[in-house]
Formats: C-alpha cells, sequence, structure tokens
C-alpha cells in the first residue's frame, strides 16, 4: 500500500515515458537475440508501474543477459558470475524501499549459482528474477549449459551433449517456499509482459523463467513452437495471466489454471511439449525474509548508544563495585 | 612430593603458609561438560575485580563430545593473574586443578606445567569401581609425582557430595572457592560473581552455588597448608573484560555497521553470534548466508545500496570470498571483511590458533586489487579497529581486511570501558539529488577518492560494474581507461597511507636485534623483549598494525638495527633443514614483505603449533638470534 502523501506526489510528478528508462548506451546483443525483447518490456514495465528510476536497481550476475542492467537508466549492479541473487538480496535487506530486479543466465542461475537459487527460494525475499535460459553459454561462445538439449553439439561437447537437462521449472516448484513461478517467451512480447508485471506485483521472489532465442549459437531451436503456434500452451486465470481474444486467435491452445493449485502447476511443468506460458504458481501467503527479520526499522543513535552502554555494562568491572586492596 | 590429605585428619588444620608472588598462571581442568570452563571464567572475573591484571585462555577439546576421562577431552581454562596489565597467556602453569588424572597427561606432555608446579587432583577415581580407572589414575598419579610435580590429592566429589546429589554439576564452584582461598580472594565477590553467572536461574540454583563455594573455601582453610597473595591495583576507571571476539561484535554496534553477513566457522562464529543479540535489541541484520561466497556477496549488495556491510569469517570461508573481494575493490564498494585466523591450510587446525593467512589477505584474488589490511594486536584492539575498518572503508570506497586470530578470540582482558562517541557511527545513507553533470566515478587525480552515488540519489543512476570501466562506469575495454582505473584504485591506498603514523619502537631506538610482529602476539613479543632488555640486552620490537599500506618511517627504523628479524605463528623453513639454503628457504609472510619492500634483510622466526605465543618461547628465540649476531 502507498502512504497517502506519496499517492499525491506521484499524481503531482510528470509521468514517465520509456525513454526515461533508456541508458544512453546502445545495447550490444546480437541481432534477433531474445534479450531485446526482455530489455523492451522491462522497459515498459517500469514506465507503466512509474518506478522511480532513482529509486529502481537492476542487478544481474555475468553472462550476455546480465548486461542488461547497463541499458537502464536506473541504479545497477552488474556482478559476478553466478551472484546475482546473493547481491540482490543485500541490496534489498538493506533497503527495503528499492525495487530490485534480477537477470540471470542459465548458466549463472542453474549452475554456478545453483546453491543461490534454490537458498533465495527459501529467503523468499522480495525480488523480481528473469531467469534469460536460451540454453546455451552465449558470452562464452556456445559451451553446454544445465538447460541445454540432450545432444547439443557445442564447444565442450563437439559430439553432442550426454547428460539430460534440467528442468528449472520442476526444480523451482519443488522448493516448498516458492511463492511465484512463471515461465514465458521472448517471441510473445504480450504475454512476457502480462507475465513479468504480474511478477512484479508479487510480493515475494517471483521467478520467471523466459525462453530466450540466442541466434548466434543456437539458431533455431525455438523454431518448431514458434512455426508452430498450437504447440504453446497458455496458462489462463482471471487471478494470473488473461489472454485476450486476438492472442487466442493466434495461439489455440490455451487452458484455465489457478496458479494457487501447486499440484496441477508441478503437472504442467513436467511437459515440455506442449510449451506452457503463464502464471504456474502463486502464494502470496509465503513469508519474506524482510518481514521475519523486521529490517528496515530506523536506528537512531540513541538506541545505537543504549544498546552499547547496556551490553558495555555486562562486561564492566565498577570501581565502586571492585575490591578495595 | 606426594601428599594425601587423609579426611580424617581434617580437624588438625595445617599451618598455612603464604607466599607472596608476583604473578601465577592457573589452569582449571575438566571433561567437557563438568564446568571447568565456567569455573575459569568466574574465577578470573574475581580475579579482576579484585584488582589483579589477568589474561584468560579457553582449553577446548577439538570434538563435541570427546569420551570421559581422555586425553584429548582436556577443557577448562588457564588464567594468568598479577599485579599489573597483562597482555598473553604466559610461559607454564603454577597451579593446576584437575578433575581427572587423564585431562592432565596432554596438558603435561605440551610442556604447559612448570617444574614443581602444584597439582590439585580429584581424588575419587583411586578406588573407583572399574579397576582398571582405578589403575590408570595411580598410573599417572606416579608419573606425576616421578615428575616432580607437588600433587596434591582432594576428595571433592565425596566432598559435594555433601551438598549436592550429582557433583558433576556443581564441583566447578567447590572448585572456585578452593581456589579464593589459595588466591586470598573475597569470598563476597565469589557469591556476587555466582549471582552473576547464574543471574536468569532460580534463587535456589544460586543458593546451591554458594553453598558449594562455600565448603570448597572452608575445605582449602581447612586442609591446604598453602596460599598465594598477589599484588593487586586499586581500579579507578570503569574496566570492562570481554573476549575478543565479544570485543569484536561491540566494535562493529559501535562502529555503526548495521548489516553482518556470514556463514558459521570457528573461530570466527561467537562474533556474529553475539552480534545477533545485540541487533535484536539495537536493530540491524546478521544474515547466515548458504555459504561464504554468499555471504560476500550479500554484504556487498547490502554495502552498495546503504552504509557499509561487514563480513565475517575464518581461513577456508575467507578463500571462498576471494571472487567477492575482488569485486567490491574494483566497483568500489565500502566492504569490511573480518577473518578470525585458524590453522590451515584447508580444514587445518580449526580449533587452534594461526596467523597463516597475511599473504592471501595482502594478494588475494585476481588482478591488482589494492585492499587495506589492518591486524588487531590486542582486545582492546578487537573494539577499535572495528570503527577504524568501517571509516576507511567509507572514505576510500574500498575493502578493509582486519586480521585477527583464534588466540584473540577467547582470551579475555580487562581493557578501559569505551566511551561512547556519535562520531563512531556511519552518517546516514546519502538521499540527496547528484548534481548535474557530475561522474559515478569521479576520481580525484591525486588520491583516487570519489563521492560514491548510492541508489535513492535522483540523478545518479549508473550501473556499477566489476568489468573494466571508465568514469561514467561504463564497460570500456580501451587501454587509456584501464590504466585509469588501476591507477586511481591503487592511489587510494597513498592517499591512505599519508595519513598513518609510523608505529612506536618498543625499546631503545637502535640496537643489536629488532623483533617485528603483528596482531594478537604484542602482549607475548614485548614481554620477552622487556625481559631481555632488563638484562641488558640491546633488543626492541615494532608491531604493526596497519600492513597495507604500511605506514611511513618502518624503513628507517629497521636499518637502525644490526639485525632484524619477525616472529609470527606461521611456517616458515628452517634453515637447519638439509635442503633448505638461502635460494629455496620459504620465509614467513611479513618477513616476505618487509624484505621486498625495504630491501633489508630481515630474518624470521615462527612456530605454528597451534597455541598462544609463550614470552618463554620468544626469548629462548631471541637469545639464540643474539648468539648468532655475536658469532654473526
Ligand atoms: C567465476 C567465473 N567463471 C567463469 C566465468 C566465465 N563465464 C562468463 S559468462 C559464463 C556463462 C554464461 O552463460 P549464461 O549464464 O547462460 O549467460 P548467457 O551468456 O547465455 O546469457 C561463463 C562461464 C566467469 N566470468 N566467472
Ligand atoms: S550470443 Fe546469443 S545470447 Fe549472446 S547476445 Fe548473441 S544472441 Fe544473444
Ligand atoms: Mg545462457
Amino acid at each position: 500500500m502507498i502512504p497517502v502523501a506519496d499517492c499525491l506526489l506521484r499524481t503531482a510528478e510528470a509521468h514517465h515515458d520509456l525513454a526515461d528508462y533508456r541508458s544512453e548506451l546502445v545495447p550490444r546483443w546480437c541481432n534477433g537475440c531474445g534479450d531485446n525483447a526482455i530489455l523492451t518490456a522491462m522497459q515498459r514495465l517500469c514506465r507503466d508501474e512509474d518506478l522511480a528510476p532513482e529509486k529502481t536497481v537492476f542487478v544481474s550476475g555475468i553472462g550476455c543477459s546480465s548486461r542488461l542492467p547497463h541499458y537502464m537508466n536506473t541504479y545497477g549492479f552488474h556482478g559476478t558470475h553466478g551472484r546475482a541473487l546473493p547481491i540482490a538480496e543485500g541490496v534489498k535487506l538493506s533497503r527495503p524501499d528499492l525495487s530490485v530486479f534480477v537477470s540471470t543466465g542459465d548458466g549463472d542461475c542453474l549452475s554456478i549459482g545453483a546453491a543461490h537459487w534454490l537458498h533465495a527460494l527459501r529467503y523468499n525475499v522480495d525480488l523480481t528474477v528473469l531467469l534469460h535460459d536460451n540454453h546455451i553459454y552465449g558470452l562464452t561462445k556456445k559451451q553446454a549449459s544445465p538447460t541445454s538439449p540432450l545432444g547439443t553439439k557445442s564447444n565442450t561437447t563437439p559430439m553432442g551433449s550426454v547428460l539430460a537437462p534440467l528442468n528449472p521449472l520442476t526444480i523451482t516448484l519443488g522448493v516448498q517456499t516458492a511463492s511465484f513461478v512463471a515461465q514465458a517467451v521472448d517471441w510473445i512480447p504480450d504475454l512476457l509482459y502480462q507475465v513479468i508485471s504480474a511478477a512484479y506485483r508479487h510480493k515475494g521472489l517471483s521467478f520467471v523463467r523466459i525462453l530466450q532465442r540466442c541466434p548466434e549459437f543456437m539458431p533455431g531451436l525455438f523454431d518448431p513452437w514458434i512455426q508452430d503456434p498450437k504447440r504453446m500452451l497458455l496458462l489462463s486465470h482471471a487471478d494470473g495471466v488473461t489472454v485476450g481474444p486476438a492472442l487466442a486467435k493466434v495461439y489455440p491452445n490455451v487452458r484455465a489454471h489457478d496458479p494457487s493449485d501447486r499440484a496441477a502447476a508441478r503437472a504442467i511443468a513436467e511437459v515440455e511439449d506442449p510449451l506452457p506460458v503463464g502464471i504456474l504458481y502463486r502464494d502470496p501467503a509465503v513469508p519474506r525474509y524482510e518481514e521475519l527479520r523486521h529490517v528496515g526499522e530506523l536506528r537512531t543513535v540513541e538506541r545505537v548508544r543504549r544498546g552499547l552502554e547496556a551490553e558495555l555494562d555486562r562486561f564492566t568491572i565498577w570501581p565502586e563495585d571492585a575490591a578495595t586492596p | 612430593m606426594s601428599e594425601t590429605l587423609l579426611l580424617e585428619t581434617a580437624s588438625t588444620a595445617p599451618r598455612r603458609r603464604v607466599t607472596a608472588v608476583a604473578e601465577h598462571i592457573v589452569e582449571v581442568l575438566s571433561d567437557s561438560g563438568e564446568g571447568a570452563q565456567r569455573c575459569g571464567q568466574a574465577f578470573a572475573a574475581i580475579a579482576a575485580r579484585s584488582g589483579h591484571g589477568i589474561w584468560t585462555l579457553e582449553i577446548i577439546p577439538a570434538e563435541i563430545q570427546p569420551p570421559a576421562r581422555s586425553v584429548a577431552g582436556a577443557s577448562g581454562n588457564r588464567i594468568r593473574l598479577g599485579g599489573g596489565r597483562i597482555t598473553n597467556g604466559g610461559d607454564e602453569a603454577d597451579l593446576v586443578v584437575a578433575f581427572n588424572e587423564q585431562v592432565l597427561i596432554g596438558r603435561v606432555a605440551e610442556g604447559e606445567l612448570k617444574p614443581g608446579c602444584l597439582v590439585l587432583l580429584e581424588s575419587m577415581w583411586r578406588e573407583d569401581r572399574d579397576p582398571a580407572v582405578a589403575q590408570a589414575y595411580a598410573a599417572a598419579h606416579a608419573d606425576l609425582v616421578a615428575r616432580g610435580y607437588r600433587v596434591i590429592e582432594i576428595p571433592m566429589d565425596r566432598e559435594c557430595r555433601k551438598l549436592v546429589p550429582d557433583p558433576r554439576r556443581g564441583k566447578n564452584m567447590f572448585v572456585l572457592g578452593m581456589l579464593c582461598s589459595v588466591y586470598h580472594l573475597d569470598l563476597g565477590l565469589g557469591r556476587e560473581q555466582i549471582a552473576l553467572t547464574f543471574g536468569k536461574k532460580d534463587a535456589k540454583v544460586i543458593a546451591t552455588n554458594v553453598r558449594l563455594l562455600e565448603a570448597g573455601w572452608a575445605w582449602a582453610e581447612e586442609h591446604l597448608d598453602f596460599a598465594f597473595t598477589i599484588p593487586t591495583a586499586q581500579i579507578t576507571e570503569p574496566q570492562v573484560v570481554m573476549n575478543g571476539n565479544a570485543a569484536l561484535a561491540l566494535g562493529i554496534l559501535a562502529s555503526g555497521m548495521e548489516i553482518c553477513a556470514m556463514y558459521p566457522i570457528t573461530p570466527a562464529t561467537s562474533v556474529s553470534q553475539h552480534l545477533t543479540e545485540l541487533f535484536e535489541t539495537v536493530g540491524g541484520l546478521v544474515h547466515q548466508a548458504e555459504d561464504e561466497i554468499a555471504a560476500c556477496a550479500f554484504a556487498i549488495g547490502a554495502s552498495y545500496a546503504g552504509k557499509c556491510a561487514v563480513t565475517i569469517t575464518s581461513g577456508p570461508g575467507y578463500s571462498l570470498k576471494q571472487e567477492g573481494i575482488g569485486l567490491a575493490v574494483m566497483a568500489e564498494i565500502p566492504l569490511v571483511v573480518v577473518d578470525v585466523q585458524r590453522g590451515g591450510p584447508s580444514t587445518g587446525q580449526p580449533t587452534k590458533p594461526e596467523q597463516g593467512d597475511l599473504l592471501s589477505a595482502l594478494f588475494g584474488t585476481h588482478g591488482d586489487a589494492p585492499k587495506i589490511v589492518l591486524a588487531v594486536s590486542g582486545i582492546e584492539d578487537c573494539f577499535y579497529a572495528m570503527i577504524t575498518a568501517r571509516r576507511i572503508a567509507e572514505t576510500f570506497n574500498t575493502v578493509v581486511i582486519v586480521l585477527s586470530d583464534g588466540s584473540l578470540a577467547t582470551a579475555q582482558q580487562p581493557f578501559p570501558r569505551p566511551a561512547f562517541s556519535e562520531d563512531w557511527l556511519a552518517p546516514p545513507v546519502d538521499q540527496s539529488p547528484v548534481p548535474e553533470g557530475a561522474r559515478p566515478y569521479d576520481w580525484d587525480e591525486a588520491t583516487g577518492i570519489f563521492r560514491r552515488f548510492i541508489p535513492g540519489q535522483p540523478g545518479g543512476m549508473h550501473t556499477v560494474t566489476g568489468i573494466a570501466h571508465d568514469r561514467d562506469s561504463h564497460v570500456a575495454y580501451d587501454a587509456a581507461s584501464n590504466e585509469d582505473g588501476l591507477r586511481h584504485r591503487s592511489l587510494k591506498l597513498a592517499a591512505l597511507q599519508r595519513t598513518l603514523t609510523c608505529p612506536e619502537v618498543f625499546g631503545d631506538p637502535d640496537g643489536d636485534l629488532l623483533v617485528v610482529g603483528w596482531g594478537s602476539t604484542k602482549g607475548a613479543i614485548e614481554e620477552a623483549v622487556a625481559g631481555l632488555r632488563a638484562e641488558g640486552h640491546r633488543v626492541a620490537s615494532l608491531h604493526l598494525r596497519f600492513i597495507q599500506p604500511l605506514p611511513s618511517g618502518i624503513g628507517e627504523i629497521l636499518r637502525r638495527f644490526a639485525r632484524v628479524i619477525t616472529v609470527e605463528a606461521n611456517w616458515s623453513d628452517s634453515p637447519d633443514d638439509a635442503l633448505i639454503d638461502e635460494d629455496n628457504r620459504r620465509y614467513a609472510a611479513l618477513a616476505m614483505l618487509l624484505r621486498s619492500r625495504y630491501l633489508v634483510d630481515v630474518g624470521c622466526w615462527t612456530e605454528s603449533r597451534g597455541r598462544p605465543f609463550k614470552p618463554g618461547t620468544i626469548r629462548a628465540a631471541l637469545l639464540d638470534e643474539l648468539a648468532k649476531e655475536k658469532r654473526g
């Protein structure tokens, strides 16, 4: 809830437009890279939610996808490979007043940062996490990732990858405290936008896996789904993403799915063909770490002084209490 | 000489010889869970309140529940008490109280008992129903006697049983009473200490323990033919008695840092535990992360978005933080990292102290990552170093590594109660608009210092990055930008260095031998040096607190002495080993640093015995060095 005064301020201020969220840098992604669509969706979201650029932070790890913060005219933190989530948790716990977004790649999140991924779901800090899943290591020029389909030919698997990919959705849903799990694809911008705005509005960690095209190293990977819209499964619910008539015309395969139904969400996540898009699961009741830890309470000089003096008292020998020799 | 004090003859009280001594070292040893620790701590507190200088050390078994009556299971305290200020745990013990003979064996083997040491030994084991136990006791007793210790067998269990059904709980207070008698400490202080120790429990528990205390005192008064008096000094200013880790925790609170991220590891954990309790009332967050990598990243994120945060660890965890430390250096985000060092490498000696992490503190992480390293030299310094570290980290927007070690972590010493100052605290997070045209890395040409833009500041939006960047924080791979960043990050150390004052030489400004130390060993080194100086040797010492950058003036000091060595608790090759010569000898960490910086032939003497330095051991090493110098 926004305090009244803040509300008034908001209406008084000029609303932002898209350009307010574009940094002066021109994105350096390849032509046709799905990261461009994700960036656009994020800028739209910021504008529509009227986020103050100075109160918004985009955190990322390392990878092509992790370049995203540089292209936002907000605060940004381009961290180290795999560590976007703990950095973002620190930002949010230190400054609960900031809106914090995370961009992470499939290598970043599911491999080197895998421990942080599971624990982030456990902490359930209010973060919007975008997994840019292109099924490959892009920045390091084509090595197999944890989501590379079996048989993927890459620089580290020239004869084809031999390990089955992991399914980030089922794993995420397997963590009891996961509070928002969704899937989107970069080539249906409308749905992508709807999913991330629901993710943003969710209080808690929202995990959005975005299937992202990497034409450079995985050309045509998603073509079967792009070319055959029937192979997409759109999840629709009054309490989730609603599929309008225009979309339904292109993507006839729409299924009503209640995001509070965890068992159904798991069943949907198991299947990759047809490819589910929408909100799989949401539970706004999962406690957030920042609430549980009562952060954001005002610490005054007086409070520190009193706390310190009281603690020192426990260790103090006062001259008047000491024995006289 | 052995004395079995027979209870039957108890009524004929021995004539008590009271000896005045300058100081004594007392150890109280038991199986873990029998309360020797609590007894030792209470004894130390009473001694401190009586006006004695004290230094206490914990004797901790490595296992959580070692088997009863085992050599490795010794748990307890060493208390060194004297007339003046005590700065270390000292040499060998003068008096040891042991709840069984097994816990003594290891201490004897380690050479921790002085020749002729008084041993007050629980005698119940002599008549144990298990013949193996009785035999072991008799054998150990005979051995102790043969070694020349004055062993006094005391029926502690039997005496306590008169008051409590299970003497395993309570024997420690009986022993406390005996010690109060032996050292002429006021029993009233003893009663008060029990009330403090058991504060939260009910009055009945306190009353029982007070009775045990009084019984121990009465028993000693009646049966022991010796007692000691040690000089005291009137306490005129309030003193606090705490261990190094508690001082670190209080220092963090006093510094204004509000967020600490950590992952449990001995011997660092108790800092965060203590801090958790403190923050409960004062506000603030101690975050137990999923691992040290996450803890470091979390602290960096928190610092980036607000006030400087701290992450606390020990060796293995410190290794895991390296990439994060490099990120904070590169992105120029303030961060305080505390490393309470323990024995290494790898899991090493988790419960034993060592100074093995200096080089990784100075040079850890890849690339050129200048960071500030300071080492605490005592308990009081643990408190103030945190305030200094926070301030430097925020002024210079960089990483400050604070090195402590296991020998300060649990050692206790009184120091003047700190008087709170508002200046210690971090200023509120700047949320003012950034001036038009200001750039995120507006490095000062001379000092490399810049004003950081913090999220929430209108107009300051930019993305910090660990990638080479220009003054706009834009990724920049060009040579000029890269060197511009490297240069300014490096200059900050020089800028800090210019503000540092040279440490004072302990002793004369020149002479035959200078001993250079760092960190926890200060007290032991200075005691050894003072002793030698009193005997006419031309020895002095220099103790370094800031190790990176090193203050000006150290080089001149080194050059004024005929010979310079470092004394460090880490590894260096011995020149006596057949394979070792000047071409391959691995020097101790600080010696290596001083040699390269000052081009002075600095030698080293090191010990990695996993225990705090003893002044006597250092003394012997220095005498050796002096002899070499003479022969030289
Ligand atoms: C500690 C560390 N290990 C390895 C790397 C090299 N590296 C950079 S990005 C990357 C993988 C990126 O793949 P992904 O996370 O899927 O991101 P994408 O480039 O595909 O968006 C690797 C291995 C690094 N920067 N740091
Ligand atoms: S390599 Fe792939 S992921 Fe990286 S920018 Fe190019 S298309 Fe995008
Ligand atoms: Mg990838």
